[in-house]
C-alpha cells in the first residue's frame, strides 16, 4: 500500500484563519463562555484545543479550561485492530459536572471516535452540554453524531485519507488529502477509528 | 509499541523496556481510580479465570476488582472450596477451568514454575499471581510504581530488603526488576532466611548483618512479612526477630530523611513492622495496594484486551 498526496485542503495559513473563526464562534454560541471548557481528543485534538482557548483568551479575555482524552479504552474496535492501542493519560483536571463541554478533533469521520470520547466524558460526570469542534468534516458517517463547529467540509472516499499536520505534533504545518493506491497486498494498521 | 507478552511468567526473563511500558502503561488507569465512575467496558466479554490454589485476599481481590473495573467477568477457584482437596492434579484442573472458555488466567500456586508448567499447556495468556518462592511480578511492578512516582527514578537508588529473602518470592521479583534499573540493593535477615550466595543474585546486590547498617542512607526501606509458619524450621523466637530485624522508627532515622518505607502486605504490627512506621508519613503501605489496581489493570489490557495473538491481522479501515 502506498500513499500518494492528492491535494492540499488547508495551507498553515487557512488553518490559522480556519480556528481563529471556529474560537469566535465558540465564544459566540457559548453565552459569555461561563462554563465553557474544551476537551480535545489525543492527539490532534489535543493541539487544537490548546489553540482554540489561547485564541479565545485573545479576543475575549476568558480563560477557558481546557482537558485532553484519551479514547483508547473506549474504542469498539480492540478486538480488530492490528496493533494494540497503547492507553494514554486523560488529563482533565476541572470537574465536568455542568460543564458546557466542546469535544475539538482533527478530523470527523465515522463518529466512533467522538462516541467513545462521550462515554469518557459521561465517567467523569455529567456535563451540562456536549458540543462537537472539528477541524475537518469528511463524511461516511456510522453514527448519528454531527458537528457544532466545522473548520472545513471535504468530500472524500472511502479509501481517501484526510492527513492533518500540525506544528506541535507533525513539525509541519497543513493539511492533505492523501489516497491509498495498492502495489502489494499489504495489511494496514490500526488507524482511527 | 512493543511486542505483546504471551504471558507474564516472571519479572526475571522481562527486559527493562518493557518494564518501563509497563509502569507507564499504569498510569492512565492510577488516574482512572480518581474517576467517580470507576467501570470501563473495554473487556466486554472477556472472561478472567482467577485461579489461586493457596490463599491469598489482595491479590486476589485486586486482581478481580482489575478485570472487573475493564468490563471483563471472572469465574474464581480457591483452593480451600476446590476438588484441589479432592485430589485433582494441577493439569486437569487447569484444563476444566480452561474448557469453559476464559480469556485468560491469573493464577497462584505453592510450587514455583507452576503457571510456566500451566503457560506451556494452554493457549491463553496465564498472568503470574506468586509461585511458590520463586516470583511474583506484579508485586514487583506495583512496587517498583511506587517507587518511581515518589523519586521520580529507579536508577541508582539504595533499596533495603528485611527479613525472610530465602522464601520471599516478592524480594526476588523485586530484586530482578530493581537491579536492571541500576539500583543497590542491600539485604537484612536472618542468616538461615538468607540465600546462601547472595551476589548471584544480582549485580549491586549485598548483604548486611546489622539492620542498622542495612538501613543506614536507604532511599527505600521494603520490610517483608514474616511467614509465622516458617518461625519453627528452625525455631527463631519471635522476641529474637523483633530485637534483630523488626523496623522501627529509631531504626528508620538511620534512612534518607524522605526515605520510603514499603510492605507487601499482609503486614504482622509489632513483628516485622512498628505500628508507628507502618502508619507514618514515610510509609507507602496503602498506596501500593491502589497502585496494584493500576499495574493489574495495564496487565489485562495487555494481555487479555486487543486481536487473538493468532488472529490475522486485518486491513483496516
Amino acid at each position: 500500500m502506498r500513499i500518494v498526496e492528492k491535494r492540499q485542503l488547508l495551507s498553515a495559513e487557512e488553518l490559522g484563519r480556519t480556528l481563529q473563526r471556529m474560537a469566535h464562534e465558540i465564544a459566540e454560541k457559548s453565552g459569555g463562555a461561563k462554563d465553557l471548557a474544551l476537551v480535545g481528543v489525543r492527539r490532534r485534538g489535543a493541539p487544537l484545543s490548546q489553540r482554540l482557548a489561547k485564541s479565545i483568551k485573545g479576543f475575549a479575555h476568558v480563560e477557558v479550561p481546557v482537558g485532553t482524552l484519551d479514547i483508547t479504552l473506549y474504542r469498539d474496535d480492540l478486538s480488530t485492530v492490528g496493533a494494540q492501542p497503547v492507553v494514554q493519560s486523560t488529563d482533565i483536571d476541572f470537574p465536568v459536572d455542568n460543564r458546557d463541554l466542546v469535544i475539538v478533533d482533527d478530523v470527523l469521520y465515522t463518529g466512533r471516535t467522538i462516541r467513545a470520547a462521550m462515554n469518557g466524558l459521561f465517567d467523569l460526570g455529567r456535563p451540562r452540554r456536549i458540543r462537537l469542534c472539528v477541524l475537518i468534516d469528511r463524511g461516511h458517517r456510522e453514527l448519528p453524531i454531527e458537528a457544532s463547529f466545522i473548520g472545513k467540509t471535504v468530500q472524500t472516499s472511502e479509501t481517501e485519507i484526510v492527513e492533518v499536520r500540525l506544528q506541535e505534533i507533525d513539525g509541519e504545518e497543513r493539511v492533505m488529502l492523501v489516497d491509498r493506491v495498492a502495489d502489494t497486498a499489504g495489511a494496514g494498521s490500526g488507524g482511527k477509528i | 509499541m512493543l511486542q505483546r507478552l504471551p504471558h507474564l511468567l516472571g519479572i526475571e526473563t522481562l527486559s527493562r523496556e518493557q518494564i518501563e511500558f509497563f509502569l507507564d502503561q499504569a498510569k492512565p488507569f492510577q488516574e482512572f481510580h480518581k474517576h467517580p465512575l470507576k467501570k470501563l467496558a473495554t473487556l466486554r466479554g472477556k472472561t478472567v479465570a482467577i485461579a489461586f490454589f493457596e490463599s491469598s485476599t489482595r491479590t486476589r481481590i485486586s486482581f478481580t476488582t482489575a478485570a472487573s473495573r475493564l468490563g471483563a467477568d471472572t469465574m474464581a477457584l480457591q483452593a480451600e472450596a476446590s476438588s484441589l482437596k479432592k485430589g485433582e492434579s494441577l493439569i486437569d484442573t487447569v484444563r476444566t477451568l480452561d474448557a469453559m472458555k476464559p480469556d485468560a488466567i491469573v493464577m497462584r500456586h505453592s510450587s514455583s514454575g507452576a503457571p510456566h508448567f500451566v503457560a506451556e499447556r494452554l493457549d491463553i495468556p496465564v498472568l503470574n499471581a506468586g509461585d511458590g518462592t520463586h516470583e511474583h511480578p506484579t508485586q514487583a511492578l506495583l512496587d517498583a510504581l511506587t517507587i518511581r512516582d515518589r523519586k521520580g527514578k529507579l536508577e541508582g537508588l539504595n533499596v533495603t530488603i528485611l527479613g525472610d529473602i530465602l522464601h520471599s518470592r516478592v524480594a526476588r521479583s523485586n530484586i530482578h526488576l530493581l537491579t536492571k534499573f541500576g539500583a543497590r540493593i542491600t539485604l537484612c535477615g536472618p542468616p538461615m532466611w538468607m540465600p546462601p550466595d547472595v551476589a548471584t543474585l544480582g549485580p549491586c546486590v549485598r548483604r548486611v548483618l546489622r539492620i542498622e547498617e542495612a538501613v543506614d542512607g536507604a532511599d527505600v526501606v521494603m520490610a517483608l512479612r514474616v511467614q509465622t509458619e516458617r518461625l519453627h524450621e528452625p525455631a527463631l523466637p519471635p522476641d529474637e526477630y523483633i530485637a534483630g530485624y523488626q523496623l522501627t522508627p529509631e531504626r528508620l532515622r538511620r534512612a534518607r530523611p524522605d526515605a520510603l518505607v514499603l510492605h507487601p502486605g499482609p503486614m504482622i504490627r509489632g513483628l516485622e513492622i512498628d505500628s508507628a512506621v507502618a502508619d507514618g508519613p514515610q510509609s507507602c503501605v496503602l498506596e501500593q495496594v491502589t497502585n496494584g489496581l493500576a499495574v493489574r489493570m495495564a496487565l489485562l489490557y495487555h494481555l487479555v484486551g486487543g486481536p487473538p495473538a493468532d488472529a490475522p491481522h486485518p486491513a483496516k479501515d
